[in-house]
């Protein structure tokens, strides 16, 4: 177990506080595309799949390695498609319609 | 600068992007951009990895591997594009599933390339967690898929010796995963792959209906703690904080929700949840006590002359498809002069936050969209509490009823207000099948009827008075 290891522990565990730092400040009302948003981002195991099936040797690591691209390019791919589909319909209430509409909002 | 610090410098980049748009959900302004800024940083960190060298020589079967991308590709684009918002949480536990899936046969695969090479316990160790993690979340994540879908029953599965079944699965993997660290087996690796499958599908079965939201941001944690478990296994930093950071929210998000329901997270995760409740509270109220039924005429009068409103929407609304109808309604209220916002529970809808999206897409602006403790010290000075589709959500027995199995949930206090209508289909209790006291309330008038068609008169009558 070298200092390597130890490395990425500190990543790990500095990333933890990081990202509950981060996510308590998103409202509840975003909470579905930070789901499909955080969803997108852990398709970066796409990444990991590419360097797996770019050193196959065999025909096993190169089935399992081909699939796992195929997966996590769905996942990548799906993930922020969806996300920005969602983001793209919250909108703030246009300026000013009618002049004789109330501002309710605050 | 070599070739692979600067792929790293890439990857740093990537990271940060991700961080940026996680930050840019803190509101609803600037989160899109976020999203796209955190797509390009994924976009630049594939492109840089065809760059890297792996054990010395560039990438082989570079061909294959955008071919896998091109399969992949045209297969997610047209399916996120065009599912309906409200088949939106199974959408989004299928892409986690194939995330966690993709996790899983990373960590096999590397499991398989440097067994040869005698790899330390703490590689081996990394790369079990990895595929246990991996693949509970991929079968784990179909089964939600299956019932959000309607595939299977969305109820609670149970059967007897469920509990006990699934300790000894949840044992002997882990039992497993002892042998395989003493002995580096490939044999006992697949063993472990099938019994996670199995153990992924034994622990939703029992998880159902009203529970779902928070088994979704759990098992969105579990992908994310997969993948940067690939990570430790690859020796790539991006991969750790990505998934970490997903493992984090995830996490941070099975807690809020559980929370919001009043409920421990083992109780939501373990007591199948309204699986013995059967309507028994529809036959419950026999002792003559009548509930105000009212016709969609008497509640656009009522609307109309109130100066404030709060809608309180539920999943039912959702169903009936009635929120651009509700939109409508709201539009006409203010153009009245009436103050109107929508209080949204945190467990309304499917998965955590759903009704805000599913208002979002009938164009309610976000301003009007009000979380539970903010709409609740506003309730007190409201004239109208139209409830559409929510039930339990609204029931008082959360606060004062001791027996109550939903006692302890935070709710929105409609009860506060000076009027309560309800728009519901029929008497039968809410999704976790509870009498709900504010029914029967002096102040409570009811509409039965198809939430869509009754909104529709109301809308009629607002726009003739």
């Amino acid at each position: 177990m070298g200092n390597a290891l130890l490395q990425y522990a500190t990543v790990f565990v500095l990333t933890i506080f990081v990202g509950i730092e981060i996510i308590a400040k998103v409202p509840s009302i975003l909470h579905t595309p930070l789901m499909s948003g955080s969803n997108a981002i852990h398709g970066v195991i796409l990444v990991g799949s590419i360097l797996i099936l770019g050193a196959a040797n065999t025909n096993l690591e190169m089935v399992l390695g081909f699939l796992a691209v195929i997966l996590g390019t769905l996942n990548v791919v799906g993930g922020f498609v969806v996300t920005d589909r969602m983001l793209e319909m919250f909108k703030a209430k246009p300026v000013v319609k009618k002049p004789a509409a109330d501002e309710v909002a605050e | 600068m070599s070739r692979e610090t600067l792929i790293d410098l890439i990857y740093l980049v990537s990271a940060t992007t991700f961080l940026l748009a996680l930050k840019g959900l803190g509101s609803p302004k600037h989160a899109r951009r976020g999203n796209m800024v955190a797509a390009a940083g994924m976009l630049l960190a594939v492109v840089a990895t065809f760059f890297k060298y792996v054990n010395g020589h560039p990438l082989h079967h570079v061909w294959l591997i955008l071919l896998g991308i091109f399969i992949g590709a045209i297969v997610a684009v047209p399916v996120a594009r065009f599912v309906k918002m409200t088949a939106m949480p199974q959408l989004v536990a299928i892409f986690n599933g194939v995330g966690g899936g993709a996790a899983a046969l990373v960590s096999i695969t590397e499991f398989v390339h440097i067994k040869s090479t005698h790899p330390a316990t703490y590689i081996i160790l990394e790369v079990l967690l990895g595929v246990l993690i991996g693949t509970v979340s991929f079968s784990g994540s179909s089964i939600a898929f299956a019932k959000l879908q309607e595939l299977m029953t969305g109820r609670p599965v149970t059967y007897p010796g469920q509990q006990i079944l699934n300790g000894v699965v949840g044992l002997a993997a882990l039992v497993l995963i002892v042998f395989i660290l003493a002995t580096g087996s490939t044999v006992l690796l697949w063993i472990l792959l099938a019994l996670a499958f199995v153990l992924g599908i034994a622990f939703v079965l029992p998880i159902g209906g009203a529970d779902v939201p928070v088994l979704i941001s759990l098992l969105n944690a579990f992908t994310g703690l997969a993948v940067a478990a690939s990570g430790f296994t690859l020796k790539s930093n991006l991969l750790i904080v990505a998934g970490t950071l997903v493992g984090a929210s995830g996490i941070l998000l099975t807690r809020l929700m559980s929370a919001a329901m009043g409920r421990s997270l083992s109780n939501v995760l373990f007591s199948a949840f309204g699986s013995n409740i059967t309507a028994s509270g529809a036959t419950e109220r026999e002792d003559g006590r009548s509930v105000r039924s009212g016709t969609p005429e008497d509640i656009g009068v009522l609307l109309s002359y109130a100066s404030r409103v709060v809608i309180i929407p539920g999943y039912g609304l959702a169903v009936a498809q009635g929120q651009h109808v509700l939109r409508e309604l709201a539009e006409q209220l203010e153009g009245k002069g009436i103050e109107v916002f929508y209080a949204i529970h945190p467990v309304a809808g499917r998965m955590p936050g759903h009704m805000n999206v599913l208002l979002a897409e009938a164009n309610v602006p976000y301003e009007q969209l009000k979380e539970m403790d903010e709409a609740n010290s506003e309730l007190q000075t409201a004239d109208v509490a139209l409830v559409v589709g929510a039930n339990d959500t609204v029931n008082p027995a959360a606060m004062d009823d001791k027996t109550s199995p939903i006692y302890g949930m935070p709710i929105i206090r409609a009860d506060l207000a000076e009027n309560v209508i309800f728009l519901k289909r029929s008497m039968r209790p809410g999704f976790a099948g509870i009498e709900n006291e504010l029914l029967y309330n002096p102040k409570t008038l009811l509409v039965f009827g198809d939430a869509k068609d009754t909104l529709t008169k109301v809308v009629a009558t607002v726009k003739a008075s």
